[in-house]
């Protein structure tokens, strides 16, 4: 009595998805915890990655009543090899009234473990933008760039000639042909029918009606013949529309001052900084360059390891890594080809003849490049460089600069920054 | 037979009367086979629908013989992750979101993918008609074996066995999961993820708890459930207030204040079922998710008392149907070698000590004493006669399917477990006191320890001595509205250091205090645990 054999394969899978994520609900500060361990030790392009999590087990135990230690109890056992009754035998090892042997130990070995799972990239992503209390990241704040690229878009009656499409104008066609003829052809066939029945020997009135039949099918032929074998109603065109694209290529160029009054604090603000920006525009653009410079007195093309960790003393010159910036978009950014964004991160300290270089070397050169250029001060004390930028910001328009004192502005500030000030294309 | 259920009468009281006859009348022997098969099944290792689709026809002609009346079949093939899936929601198709499935499913996956577990073969569900997964990456010879174990053990197990059919019903199971996790989700979106959540997790700390053991409860019926939902709420609401508005009364005559009112009258089992009539804050639909958890322990309640008979029952039956598909020539050696390996590894049976021990295998257990069952009634020994004079010699069919329709684990061993059994699996019993400085061998497998082993035995798979008895004693009507719940002590075990975290789930639920007593033997309150009110009570 077999109902029905189901092949349920292709019917979803995942079905624990949801029970999946009201654990990781449940779990949230526990995982947060350990994704912000897990970032200050990531370099910053492998912060999308997932994660393995260690939670203790005895935090994710669900409590029940059940029997401790103590009393009495019988346990039967199988295999007995050499008991008899009466015999006595030592305790197992782990406290009165573990009876039952190994299985017992093993558990209680076990016990402490963590429970380990996977967090995958786009949990493990969104758990940190939930600790900087994002809610969603925001994908159209930056416009595209307009690039239009021309696709196909079905068929249209108008068009030039070089867009014909042969095969749907004649397909058109004959359907027209059919449809149209359909009537006459119906009667011709009728018609001929009956002529096709009249006896061979005829009388006057009969020869009278063939006559007539032959001339009404003679009509009918002519008609047929004039339905046009072409027409321009039949006519289809291909069509293409033009369709904006966004730009694939984008460069962002990351400045960080690393002299000595930049301490792991604040180079960590940065770094928070950096990521966040570095996963807007990866999510924005198919491909991003990153072009770390940082400073002290001169600046330097660095990759990501020394960007974060290398550390120097010395004064401050910000023109140094504005000056370099400008000759690597000369030799490698050109900004036909690239949206350029940049970030500049500093606590500030500038020595002070060179705030008002800055100022005019990002008017002159680097700003009608870029689409938009962040500052990002990592310090409260408002210092010559902040008064240089502040009258830049007052008529710049793809300018922006904020402060940062503490992690949990940054996301705030980020998105101040990218959503009120978002570049016109 | 099987048929019979195809073509049951829609008129309900005859089938409710079809379902109150107390034993079908079984043949003493199996029917006659047909003329031996001139070639056996292909056995390619790929299976295919067709090839599952005869070898099920094979095994149900057989299945039909031996009189094993079944629900319909309904056989699903599943993947590796669905199966995942489906353990992680216990075992069932559908059923409400809960963390705890996801902490399962998690930790099923990860062991899983490193290799450290195989997944089980075949999971088979008590519905009518019954589901049983087939893996996909199972062989021909798997699935013949999952089919016979599945869809024939286990399913006429479901439909015969007499806790399923007082407790569970399982036309409506699928439906009322279906309805539980609609109902929670609407709860979710009404009332928040975790207002729902928190009553769920103390639901779960109680829901084996949420049982009703010595009353039979009425079934699960949808469309009933539906009907009433709404009115019973409202009722409930009017009623839960009716229990405490003798309040300020009593707190006007003050003199009356000793004569103690018990409420409840006696003490209740069913701590859940207490709770969702009785608890004075909870809102209608908090009471609603008590029930529905209430209701699907109560589903899983026979599961859990008939592992042994269950497992044996469905193994005997593989072992039993592919042996006579074999001897019928409709098996190839390659099948036969294949099956046999996997049985032989489900019924092996490491011994104490041995590093894969961790207790009796239930699926070694029951297969051998269903062997010996048929064994005792076809060759019965003197000692069988001695023992069980009622058995010896009778035929094998009929007293088989007896045992797997009238008994629990606790009274099947009680009952059938023989000195054969007791000698071949060389069964002992240790006796552990605190009071005493060793362990003690109390009974072995000689004629002194049989009947002691067997009792020993039993009661290790009574669910009442393998869970604290724990019961809603009584309502502090006067006072400050706490609960006390009251533990009687089985042979002075104490209960474990989580009893504290269930007592907060309770106190949630309840709204008010809780005190838990643990009672001795002697009736002496032994130990007391207590849980103030929660600050901000469900509102």
């Amino acid at each position: 009595m077999l109902q029905q054999i189901i092949d349920r394969r292709l019917a979803g899978k995942n079905k624990s998805i949801g029970n999946r994520e009201r654990f990781l609900r449940r779990y949230q500060g526990q995982l947060r915890e350990a994704v912000r361990k897990a970032v200050d030790q990531r370099g910053i392009r492998d912060i999308e990655k997932g994660e393995d999590i260690h939670l203790p087990k005895r935090d994710i135990r669900e409590p029940s009543f059940g029997h401790g230690p103590g009393g009495a109890r019988e346990i039967v056992h199988p295999g007995n090899q050499e008991y008899v009754r009466g015999d006595h035998i030592e305790r197992p090892q782990g406290g009165s009234g573990s009876g039952s042997g190994s299985g017992q130990a093993g558990d209680s070995g076990e016990g402490e473990d963590d429970f380990v799972f996977h967090l995958t990239k786009e949990e493990f992503m969104q758990i940190f933008f939930d600790d900087l209390a994002l809610p969603r990241m925001m994908r159209t704040q930056i416009a595209e760039a307009p690039e239009l690229k021309s696709h196909r878009a079905g068929y249209s009656n108008q068009g030039t000639p070089s867009n014909l499409s042969v095969i749907r104008s004649m397909r058109g066609a004959i359907s027209r042909r059919v449809a149209i003829g359909a009537g006459s052809r119906a009667e011709l066939v009728e018609l001929e029918a009956r002529l096709a029945e009249m006896p061979a020997i005829l009388d006057a009135a009969q020869e009278l009606a063939k006559k007539e039949l032959e001339l009404q099918i003679a009509a009918l032929r002519a008609r047929l013949d004039r339905i046009p074998y072409i027409d321009p109603i039949d006519l289809r065109f291909r069509n293409r529309v033009r369709m904006p694209v966004p730009t694939a290529k984008a460069v962002m160029f990351c400045l960080m001052d690393v002299s000595g009054s930049m301490d792991e604090a604040r180079k960590d603000l940065s770094k928070r900084f950096f990521i966040l920006l570095y996963l807007f525009l990866t999510r924005h653009y198919e491909k991003i360059d990153i072009v770390f410079i940082r400073h002290h007195t001169q600046a330097q093309e660095v990759d990501e390891e020394n960007f974060f960790r290398a550390r120097e003393t010395g004064g401050t010159v910000v023109s140094s890594a504005l000056v370099l910036m400008d000759e690597i978009i000369k030799e490698r950014y050109s900004p036909s080809d690239w949206n350029i964004y940049a970030a500049q991160a500093s606590d500030g300290d500038n020595w002070h003849h060179d705030s008002g270089r800055c100022r005019e070397l990002l008017t002159e050169s680097i700003l009608p490049k870029c689409r938009y250029f962040a500052y990002v001060q990592v310090a409260d004390e408002e210092q010559n460089l902040w008064e240089e930028y502040s009258r830049l910001q007052e008529v710049q328009k793809h300018f922006a600069m904020r402060k940062v004192t503490q992690a949990s502005q940054i996301y705030p500030v980020f998105r101040d920054l990218f959503k009120a000030e978002g570049v016109a294309a | 037979m099987t048929s019979h259920h195809a073509h049951a009468p829609s008129d309900p009281k005859i089938a409710a009367r079809r379902r109150l006859r107390p034993e079908r009348t079984l043949p003493a022997a199996p029917l006659a086979a047909g003329p031996r098969a001139e070639k056996p099944l292909p056995d390619p290792s790929d299976w295919t629908f067709e090839l599952i689709e005869s070898y099920h026809e094979k095994i149900r002609a057989a299945a039909h013989r031996y009189a094993l009346d079944t629900y319909p079949n309904q056989l699903e093939v599943i993947t590796a992750e669905q199966m995942m899936d489906a353990y992680a929601s216990v075992g069932m198709p559908v059923n409400y979101r809960h963390w705890s499935y996801g902490k399962e499913f998690i930790a099923n996956e990860r062991s899983y993918r490193r290799g450290q577990m195989g997944l089980a073969y075949e999971i088979v569900i008590n519905s009518d008609p019954c589901i049983s997964y087939l893996m996909e990456e199972n062989t021909t010879a798997m699935q013949a074996l999952v089919i016979a174990h599945a869809a024939y053990g286990h399913n006429s197990f479901f439909k015969g066995n007499y806790l399923f059919r007082l407790w569970t019903d399982a036309s409506s199971i699928i439906d009322y999961l279906v309805y539980a996790r609609n109902y929670i989700s609407e709860c979710e979106e009404k009332h928040g993820m975790q207002a729902v959540e928190d009553i769920l997790d103390s639901c779960h700390a109680l829901q084996n708890y949420g049982v009703d053991r010595y009353h039979r409860p009425s079934k699960i019926s949808l469309a009933e459930e539906m009907q009433r939902r709404s009115e019973r709420l409202a009722y409930a609401q009017t009623q839960v207030n009716d229990i405490w508005r003798t309040l300020p009364r009593r707190v006007e005559r003050p003199g009356e204040a000793d004569e103690a009112k018990r409420f409840p009258s006696e003490p209740q089992e069913n701590i859940l079922y207490f709770i969702e009539k009785n608890a004075p804050l909870l809102e209608p639909w908090q009471r609603e998710v008590v029930r529905i958890v209430r209701k699907i322990a109560q589903y899983f309640y026979p599961q859990r008392q008939t592992q042994v008979m269950n497992e044996g029952w469905a193994t005997f039956w593989h072992h039993l149907l592919l042996n006579t598909l074999y001897d019928e020539g409709h098996l190839t050696d390659g099948v036969m070698i294949e099956w046999l390996k996997s049985h032989t590894n489900v019924i092996f049976q490491p011994p104490v000590g041995h590093r894969a021990y961790s207790g009796l295998n239930p699926y070694a257990l029951g297969f051998a004493m269903y062997t010996d069952i048929r064994r005792i009634c076809e060759n019965p020994t003197d000692e069988d006669r001695d023992w069980f004079p009622n058995l010896a010699g009778t035929p094998w069919l009929p007293a088989l399917h007896h045992a797997m329709r009238n008994f629990k684990d606790e009274s099947f061993i009680g009952q059938y477990l023989s000195p054969k059994v007791i000698r071949d699996l060389r069964l002992f019993a240790i006796m552990d006191d605190e009071h005493q400085e060793h362990l003690r061998v109390s009974a072995i497998h000689d004629t002194q320890g049989y009947r002691e082993v067997r009792e020993a035995l039993s009661k290790q798979y009574d669910l009442a001595s393998r869970e604290p008895d724990i019961q809603v004693w009584s309502v502090n009507l006067r006072g400050d509205r706490s609960l006390t719940l009251r533990h009687t002590r089985h042979n002075n075990r104490p209960l474990h250091d989580g009893a504290n975290e269930v007592l907060k789930h309770v106190a949630r639920l309840w709204g008010f205090g809780v005190n838990l007593e643990s009672v001795d033997q002697w009736g002496d309150v032994s130990s007391h645990w207590s849980i103030a009110a929660p600050e901000d009570a469900t509102h």
